[in-house]
């Protein structure tokens, strides 16, 4: 496909809400896979990739409920701060379901250095929640899951569209 | 791509307040976790709900273990095999010897009428997985609170202490492991008996021996041990090994680096030990001391 302006050429199947529960989960396990080390370091954060690919194209059909339930899952999950990702995800969605008009505008380019910037103050909350709580600080390697998860995003694009694009009938030439 | 008209007037609540009430609740929610620890049964409810996805995703990881150890070959298995038979030769040695010593430590214990050591069970558990969490150091391992896993047990391996159960799950239970920056092992030098306590640094393969002071008889090479004075930590588990020692005569504690003996990357089995023995309250205080000095409790992780 081409990196153009993704809405003058395509025209998608209306979102199930059961399509973007299935994507959420999908991220959910992703983000539980058992990595460790340089992996894990640059391991994107999958759910908060796909919240923010239904809060910019699907702004009314995901909430700020979905983005929170799923910070504390991730909490849970990752041993961390009760609240902390729960916290940073529901300021991404607002960012998101803010921005969404001017976002969608772009072509996937353009719309990665969004995401790349919205990304990096998610984790920025994630940092500063730690800092006041008395956490160290990590390296700089930290970071870098924002620029891989940035990196994402077209593949995010098709693969979350793949299944909405309307299937061609072979008798209609 | 929306199909429902759009709404002419407005639907709920504005954006801004939307997102006030989720950072509100999120606050509050993170001011009782790191204040007052009251969201542990939350926690819980939540670990259980994760528990079958977190367990689907492992799946993956395991298939391809199991497939590279079913490609072993014959040459390791047969090094690996006259290794642990000359090991267990070793070891048969030394626990014929250390079945006298317990009688005779018995005995002279009961003859000086000191607290009886109580023998520890354990329980072998495997790591699930590395925590995920960049801020600390911990790990996920496969046996929980059905399993009698108590919250604060050691953990060891073949080799060493390796750190300390900081949440019980039903199923699974997350080990803090002393290379956290918020652990603290109480410490005794085989040496010569010199107490410290060792602090984790935040990264692998090196703890930090802090307040010796400058003077303080150490030495690089060291072993040092769990004095056991905590109550947490059952005395005697090999914890590091002191690889640096800067004497600088203008700080009044020297700089000592050590190695942890045990590490997590080796194996993937550990040893939960069961929870010591509660020891006896602190003495009150006299009329004299009485509000100079509070009450000591051994404090989390040390």
């Amino acid at each position: 496909m081409r990196f153009g302006n993704i809405y003058s050429e395509e025209i998608l199947l209306p979102v199930k809400p059961a399509y973007i529960v299935l994507t959420l989960l999908a991220a959910l396990m992703l983000n539980l896979l058992p990595l460790t080390g340089r992996v894990l370091a640059l391991r994107p954060d999958f759910v908060a990739l796909a919240l923010l690919y239904w809060g910019i194209h699907q702004p009314r059909k995901i909430g700020f409920f979905p983005a929170w339930l799923l910070g504390l899952a991730m909490d849970v999950a990752d041993g961390s701060l009760f609240g902390q990702h729960a916290l940073a995800y529901s300021a991404m969605m607002f960012v998101a379901i803010f921005l969404h008009r001017r976002v969608s505008m772009f072509d996937l380019r353009h719309q990665m250095l969004h995401v790349v910037v919205i990304l990096l103050a998610m984790q920025l909350i994630v940092l500063g929640v730690r800092q006041a709580a008395g956490g160290e600080l990590p390296g700089w390697w930290y970071f870098l899951s924002s620029a891989t998860g940035a990196l994402l995003w077209p593949i995010a694009h098709i693969v979350f569209t793949a299944p909405l694009r309307p299937r061609h009938d072979p008798d209609d030439v | 791509m929306e199909y429902t008209p759009p709404p002419f007037f407005k639907r709920g609540p504005s954006l801004f307040a939307r997102l006030s009430f989720f950072a509100a609740l999120s606050l509050i929610l993170l001011y009782a976790d790191a204040r007052f620890h009251y969201m542990e049964s939350m926690r819980k409810a939540v670990a259980v709900v994760l528990f079958p996805l977190q367990n689907l995703a492992d799946v993956p990881g395991e298939l391809g273990s199991r497939v590279s150890s079913f490609f072993v070959t014959q040459s390791s298995l047969q090094r690996d095999n006259e290794r642990l038979a000359r090991e267990n030769f070793l070891n048969a040695g030394l626990l014929q010897t250390q079945q006298a010593l317990i009688a005779e430590n018995q005995h002279l214990r009961a003859l000086l009428e000191m607290q009886e050591r109580t023998e520890q069970s354990s329980v072998s558990a495997e790591i699930l997985y590395f925590g995920r969490d960049p801020f600390s150091r911990k790990v996920i391992v496969d046996k929980g609170a059905t399993q009698d896993i108590e919250e604060g047990a050691a953990v060891v391996d073949d080799t060493g202490l390796i750190g300390q159960v900081s949440r019980a799950f039903p199923w699974t239970a997350e080990v803090a492991l002393i290379t956290d920056r918020e652990q603290v092992v109480p410490v005794q030098i085989v040496r010569n008996g010199l107490r410290a306590v060792v602090f984790g640094m935040g990264y692998d393969g090196a703890l930090d021996l802090r307040f010796m002071p400058v003077n303080a008889e150490i030495e690089n090479g060291d072993v040092l041990v769990t004095s056991g004075i905590d109550g947490v930590y059952p005395a005697g588990l090999p914890v590091a090994v002191v690889s640096n020692i800067e004497r600088n005569a203008a700080y009044p504690f020297a700089k000592i680096t050590c190695t942890p003996t045990a590490g997590v990357n080796r194996h993937k089995q550990v040893l939960v030990l069961s929870r010591l023995a509660p020891l006896p309250d602190y003495p009150a205080a006299s009329e004299t001391a009485q509000g100079a000095k509070p009450r000591l409790k051994p404090r989390k992780g040390g």
